[in-house]
């Protein structure tokens, strides 16, 4: 005997498995890019996406590539992040320290009001360069999920380390001094 | 008593200046506004979030425009040129993308009209052909086990 199935149960379904493969859709695009933490772990450093941002002070761009045979500890903050409030005088320190042996630190201010930022900088007196990133478009290319994300970026342009969530005094004394030895 | 009147003339002008610059001043609200935009971070409305701190500040720099009596369309623009067209979560608001926008509210319209078309002429055939079948073939069965009952007791 033929057996007829009701057509309601079967759009039912089909309705279900089509929502059940957005979701799976929606979660495979969301996934976060992590290969540089593979390439690292696998002893290789990539070459750091391209990176062209207005100043935060609203006068001209700068791009990462200005930055080509120095040591970079690029740092994705903003203002209304709280890690942030506590790293960034190190930062600061490390800035001062590195500029010495031919690097720096440079802020990347992202999702955030400019006035805010502008506030932030005052109040923590940093003297790195800062550029901005309103829209947050960079955090695609950087893999960045959360604030603060830092990537140091060795004097050929590479990332030589990468640190999800705020630095402390040990990162940088392993990740960022052994760039700034001659000859590293 | 002449300069008792013109005092009081004077305070009345005094006192009705902000009335009437209130008046002039664009109306629209928090709630109004918050509706229609997004908060960045969170990737939702900024009315669903309720705890971010960058929806706090979000929140703050529109309450500091509304004081400053700015229009909604102001607000807006002034949110767009912080975060980017993004930030808009009505389509149309960018004026970017016009094909895009009307899409926007046409795609989804006959998705569900299609679906829901497909649903009701389902139904209707279904309901015509095999369960009605089906259904006719169970009270036939049935009444022939009822006879098989009724003979094999006897009745």
């Amino acid at each position: 005997m033929r057996r007829v199935l009701a057509p309601v149960p079967i759009a039912v379904m089909c309705a279900v498995l089509a929502l059940v493969a957005l979701l799976a859709y929606g979660l495979a695009a969301n996934e976060p890019d992590r290969g540089v933490e593979e390439a690292l772990s696998s002893g290789t450093r990539e070459q750091a996406p391209p990176l062209e941002l207005p100043r935060l002070s609203g006068v001209g761009r700068e791009s990462l590539e200005d930055y080509r045979g120095k040591v970079v500890v690029l740092n994705f903050w903003a203002s209304w992040c709280k890690p942030c409030r506590e790293e960034s005088p190190l930062l600061d320190r490390w800035h001062r320290r590195m500029k010495r042996g031919g690097g720096t630190v440079l802020g990347v201010d992202s999702l955030d009001l400019t006035t805010d930022a502008r506030d932030f900088i005052r109040e923590y007196e940093l003297s790195y360069p800062m550029l901005r990133d309103g829209e947050g478009e960079s955090r695609e290319s950087f893999g960045i999920v959360g604030f603060p994300e830092t990537f140091v970026i060795d004097r050929s342009g590479r990332i030589a380390a990468v640190r999800r969530g705020p630095v402390d005094d040990a990162f940088m004394r392993s990740q960022v001094a052994p760039l700034l030895r001659p000859g590293a | 008593m002449r300069r008792a009147a013109a005092l009081a003339v004077v305070a009345a002008a005094l006192l009705g200046a902000p009335a009437t610059a209130a008046a002039q001043c664009p109306r629209t609200s928090l709630g109004d506004i918050e509706d229609e935009v997004m908060c960045p971070v969170c990737g939702t409305p900024l009315s669903l979030a309720t705890d971010a701190p960058q929806a706090e500040r979000e929140r703050a720099f529109i309450e500091r425009l509304i004081a400053d009596c700015r229009s909604k369309d102001e607000i807006k623009n002034a949110l767009a040129a912080q975060f980017g067209d993004a930030v808009l979560a009505l389509p149309g608001d960018a004026e970017d993308d016009d094909l895009g926008d009307v899409l926007v509210y046409v795609v989804p319209a006959l998705g569900i009209a299609i679906a829901a078309g497909g649903i009701a002429f389902a139904v209707a055939r279904w309901r015509r052909g095999g369960p009605r079948e089906g259904r006719r073939a169970a009270e036939v069965e049935g009444e022939r086990r009822l006879e098989r009952d009724m003979e094999r007791y006897e009745l």
